[in-house]
């Protein structure tokens, strides 16, 4: 068994230490919020926070999470309240929204490390992160947005 | 001549005999210690170096042979001009837009450690591991692409530009540090450097052994 906290719950994992975290979150945990995509730290589609950093769960091993905190897309806020969140839906991002939980995942960490980011901030951040239906443009809008939310009291 | 005459010449010239036998051990006493100190030190020198010290030819040589490994891609990818890693054996920029950051250890959602673990991920051409993954930082890059031998090896003489590392540490680092040594374990689908780790850590200390010395060009 390999304990660790998952959205802010203990939980205790019956799984190899070499298990992805993915395979863990998907098929064990059903947390399915977080995509599969390339299974290869490429696409950035299985992005999820490991001590609040955005690992890509896809090549991240169990072992590795073992004692530590674990976020998802499931877990970022408990009622759509995160400014990402509420950007989103009034910036309408998604397409097909396939890629939208690991670039959401990836814009909070940047809204923590530079709450007011610039274009360059954007690109330097969210370039590790792909959108097959290119909604590239939507998303830099809504991370400034969900800046300018967080700024205004929204939970960061 | 009388017989106190014959005494006293034979009495001296055993006196001058013992006296230049003296003399003569002594000299060679003396030449011997002075060899002895030197063949002891230069013991000493090939015992932890492997090379006798100021060779300017062999030094020069080692050099261009440890830099054939200092400009392969397992170790220039990570010690690049920009302000991206390199990646791949035409060490093209690093995919994502992967950027140094202030520590050399990646920005905001794309730091290093994000995708590549303390091992190597297993499979074709996954993210290779090191628990200490990362670039120079953005304050000493310490570059070696586009670096001609003479240039690269001035620079890793320099403290001011080689993160205050003397010649011995440079010795060690290049010897012992887990991170150099990954470049020899670089996971699946990509090539080995052209000699072995203890190929490359002989001549950069035979480098440094015989003086340092910077190639001509």
């Amino acid at each position: 068994m390999i304990r660790l906290t998952i959205n802010h719950r203990e939980q205790a994992v019956d799984a190899p230490g070499d298990m992805p975290l993915l395979w863990v979150l998907r098929d064990i945990l059903g947390l399915t919020g977080t995509k599969f995509g390339c299974g290869m730290a490429q696409c950035g589609a299985c992005t999820v926070h490991l001590n609040g950093e955005a690992v890509r769960s896809c090549v991240t091993r169990l072992s590795r999470a073992e004692g530590q905190e674990l976020v998802t897309i499931e877990g970022l806020s408990p009622d759509l309240s995160h400014p990402l969140q509420r950007a989103w839906i009034q910036e309408d991002v998604p397409q097909c929204g396939y890629c939208q939980s690991g670039q959401i995942m990836s814009a909070a960490v940047l809204l923590r490390e530079k709450p007011q980011p610039t274009d360059a901030d954007i690109d330097a951040a969210m370039s590790g992160n792909i959108c097959r239906c290119g909604t590239y443009p939507r998303i830099r809008r809504a991370i400034h947005l969900a800046a300018r939310l967080q700024q205004e009291g929204g939970k960061p | 001549m009388n017989m106190h005459d014959g005494m006293t010449s034979s009495k001296k010239h055993t006196i001058l005999s013992v006296g230049r036998t003296i003399y003569l051990l002594l000299a060679v006493a003396a030449v011997s210690i002075t060899a002895l100190s030197f063949n002891t030190d230069t013991y000493h020198r090939q015992r932890a170096y492997g090379a006798p010290e100021n060779d300017s030819v062999a030094s020069k040589k080692a050099f261009l042979a440890a830099y054939e490994v200092l400009m392969h891609p397992r170790c220039m990818n990570c010690h690049p001009a920009g302000d991206a890693p390199l990646q791949g054996e035409d060490s093209h920029v690093h995919m994502q837009g992967v950027k140094r950051g202030p520590d050399g250890k990646g920005l905001y959602a794309l730091k290093c450690s994000n995708c590549h673990q303390a091992e190597n991920t297993p499979g074709l051409h996954m993210p290779p591991g090191n628990p200490n993954w990362h670039l120079p930082p953005e304050n000493m890059k310490m570059v070696f692409q586009g670096k001609s031998p003479r240039e690269l090896a001035a620079q890793l003489l320099d403290p001011e530009q080689n993160g205050g590392k003397t010649k011995e540490e440079l010795i060690e680092h290049v010897t012992h540090d887990p991170l150099v040594k990954a470049g020899w374990n670089p996971g699946e689908g990509r090539e080995l450097p052209p000699v072995s780790h203890e190929e490359f850590a002989r001549q950069f200390t035979r480098w440094i052994a015989t003086g340092a010395y910077l190639p001509d060009k």
